[in-house]
């Protein structure tokens, strides 16, 4: 055995970092900083959108607004504050000493930076950014693609390398490293959640980086197989891209739930309600996320049967999805509450996160899908599922454990003062837009008929007031990190359990070298 | 202990890298896959691009079927494109012979493609073309036209509920992909 020692110092102890503190404190910072310019992103839009009309931008830098804003929000901002809040956390939850493979997570991290270097600079290139939407469908992203478009394959083909390798990390981890008496069965459900996962995101990555090369040798190599020309088929890519698209939404998701799961317990001051059918419910929704991708793709000219399948199937997803939200309000119902910030973001997910999910009920019955279909309904339904889930659980998460990661508590009132700005900022920009999607406006289109106009006003104030509410965020945090009081509890939750709360806060630097027994 | 750790933690690395190739191979296993599932079932009204061997066909001359047809330049594409006839009316399992019309109305040599389609696409399986100028590639000097001949005929066995058959043909520029292909 070693001896103990600190982290290196200055710029070493981050850019060697092998630490799997040190690696998540990186990967939230670095999340951070890519949710506030995919959020500056999206002031953009709905500054455009203020009013009908042209104002600031023009359509062209429009598109690659929302293309830029839908890639960084989902690879930049809420798949590495998840895969940082696993870093921070696993180990700690499972008795670990670190990381499985700590190199790996090292440069599964550092490759990050440069992956979004590289996107970012599309920006500065002839014919400007990816402007054909995050979902990148062929031809718009082969034959009429900017040439920036070479440097978004790469980009997607390192963040894709980044995620496989934090998710072998996480398996491995979890796999041979749990404490001794940890059976899978005890296992925190957030750890649990990572695991699926990881499963997911092994099973999904690999398959986005087979289309986006596909892309790079039909744009490079003479290849056709999204150019019908050449015998290939446009409509292929769509099926490939939603093989790994659908999984996707739920790797955003699942470790959202995960986090909802351990925080509702605490205040609530009661165990878990229905601890194995959460485990069960979150393996079914990794299931069936990959046998419900064309439920995207229901105007493309399917046949009726196949129409029928990916409705079905994606209806039953409700059902492991109810299971989950059921199980959140039984462990809340006859607890001792109390509503500290993190339990006041839990409550509001689990209540937005029903209404996102209810919509998405709404829009996995394809005959009325074709109406619905590509309008600003699907924006509000997608950003009440993946704001209201990831973004709130994850500001959640940050004010649950940020007393353990820093040793210091934040201030209770400015916490709250953060949850209920963003609260009413979020409800006022995307609910809404359910309205005006019904009416029939079609996303991604910087203007708009007349009759959208009030909406999207109070949309655009909306989003003002919610950007507003993460500079909150960052001041909370940053102000926590400085001048918070000092909080030296080992149980900074009254109703906490699990063994991240068994160590001593701030964490140090290294925990459990010594693995504890579990009961 | 540590050992034995060290080969847990090695081999479960090992499968989950396997795991990911296996997968980046599905990626590219689903091309061959979706083209076999929409030959099998004519998903996508995608056409076999060869010519089918008609060997004792039976007319049945009670029934009628309406063919039309439609012709499409895809973007970039210069050339006049249209059918001969729009529509052809036709009993199933005779032959029927019709053309299409091209004219290329640019100074330099052109290379052109046509890609067939068949809405609806159930209607894709019953569809056989004995001759299809879509079975090769088309080549016209600057300012010539030529007539592109194609014989088919419809399956006796086509469902009962289809009475309109639309064939569309898509034209591609593939100079390029010529040239650079010699």
């Amino acid at each position: 055995m070693s001896e103990h020692h600190g982290p290196a110092t200055g710029i070493q102890r981050w850019l060697y970092a092998t630490n799997h503190k040190d690696i998540g404190t990186m990967y939230l910072w670095f999340s951070f900083a890519m949710f506030f310019l995919g959020g500056s992103f999206a002031m953009v839009i709905r500054a455009e959108l203020f009013q009908p009309g042209l104002q600031l931008v023009e359509p062209a830098f429009f598109n690659q607004m929302t293309t830029m804003h839908g890639l960084i929000m989902v690879f930049g901002a809420v798949m590495p504050a998840f895969v940082g809040l696993a870093n921070w956390m696993v180990p700690l939850m499972i008795g670990a000493p670190d990381m499985a493979l700590p190199r790996m997570n090292n440069l599964s991290f550092w490759i990050l930076p440069f992956a979004f270097a590289m996107l970012v600079s599309t920006f500065f290139m002839e014919g400007g950014a990816p402007a054909f939407g995050w979902t990148f469908y062929a031809p718009l992203s082969t034959t009429y693609a900017p040439p920036s478009v070479t440097f978004f394959i790469f980009a997607v083909h390192l963040l894709g390398a980044s995620s496989i390798m934090g998710s072998i990390n996480i398996i491995v981890t979890v796999m041979n490293l749990r404490a001794p008496g940890m059976t899978y069965m005890k296992l925190p459900l957030f750890v649990w959640t990572w695991v699926i996962t990881a499963f997911l995101l092994i099973a999904a990555m690999p398959v986005l980086a087979g289309a986006v090369t596909m892309m790079l040798t039909d744009i490079h190599f003479g290849t056709s197989f999204f150019s019908a020309a050449g015998g290939g088929d446009p409509v292929m890519f769509q099926h490939i891209f939603w093989f790994f698209g659908h999984p996707e939404v739920y790797i955003i998701i699942l470790p959202a739930f995960g986090v909802v799961s351990e925080i509702i317990p605490t205040f609530s001051r009661k165990r878990l309600f229905g601890y194995s059918s959460m485990v069960y419910a979150t393996a079914s929704i990794a299931f069936l996320s990959f046998i419900v991708w064309a439920h995207h793709m229901y105007t493309t000219g399917m046949p009726l049967a196949g129409e029928l399948f990916f409705m079905y199937a994606t209806m039953l997803i409700a059902v492991p999805t109810g299971v989950k939200v059921f199980n959140w309000i039984a462990t809340m119902f006859g607890g001792a509450l109390t509503f500290e910030t993190p339990m006041l973001f839990c409550i509001a997910f689990v209540f937005l996160f029903t209404l996102g999910g209810l919509t998405g009920v709404m829009l996995s019955l394809a005959p009325v899908d074709f109406a619905y279909h590509d309008s600003y309904f699907v924006v509000a339904h997608f950003h009440y599922t993946m704001v209201a889930g990831a973004i709130f659980s994850m500001s959640a998460a940050v004010y649950y454990w940020l007393p353990k990661w820093s040793g210091k508590m934040y201030n209770e009132t400015m916490g709250k003062v953060h949850f209920w700005v963003a609260f009413i900022g979020f409800n006022l920009t995307f609910f809404p837009q359910h309205f005006v999607g019904l009416a029939g406006m079609p996303r991604r289109i910087p203007d708009y008929a007349l009759q959208f106009a009030d909406f999207n006003m109070m949309s655009s104030i909306g989003a003002f007031i919610y950007g507003f509410a993460q500079l909150l965020f960052l001041y909370n945090v940053v102000q926590t990190i400085r001048k918070g009081k000092v909080n030296t509890d080992e149980k900074t939750w009254e109703g906490a359990e699990g063994l991240e709360w068994t160590v001593p806060s701030p964490a140090p630097f290294h925990t459990f070298s010594t693995p504890p027994t579990v009961k | 202990m540590t050992n034995i750790v060290d080969t847990k933690k090695k081999r479960t690395t090992v499968i989950l890298l396997v795991m990911v190739a296996a997968m980046f191979g599905f990626g590219f296993a689903l091309v061959p896959l979706y083209d076999l599932l929409c030959e099998l079932t004519g998903i996508n009204g995608k056409v076999v691009l060869v010519p089918y061997d008609a060997k004792n066909v039976e007319v049945d001359e009670q029934r009628i079927v309406s063919v039309q047809f439609l012709a499409l330049n895809n973007s970039g594409m210069p050339w006049k494109f249209k059918p001969n006839h729009n529509s052809i009316k036709v009993n199933p399992g005779a032959s029927t012979s019709t053309s299409f019309f091209a004219h290329n109305p640019t100074q330099n040599l052109m290379v052109g493609q046509a890609v067939p389609s068949i809405s609806p696409s159930g209607a894709a399986k019953y569809f056989h073309k004995i001759e299809c100028f879509c079975f090769n590639q088309q080549e016209l000097k600057g300012g010539a036209q030529a007539d592109l001949g194609l014989q088919f005929f419809v399956d006796k066995d086509l469902p009962k509920n289809i009475h309109t058959i639309t064939l569309t043909y898509t034209l591609f520029d593939v100079t390029q992909k010529v040239a650079s292909s010699n």
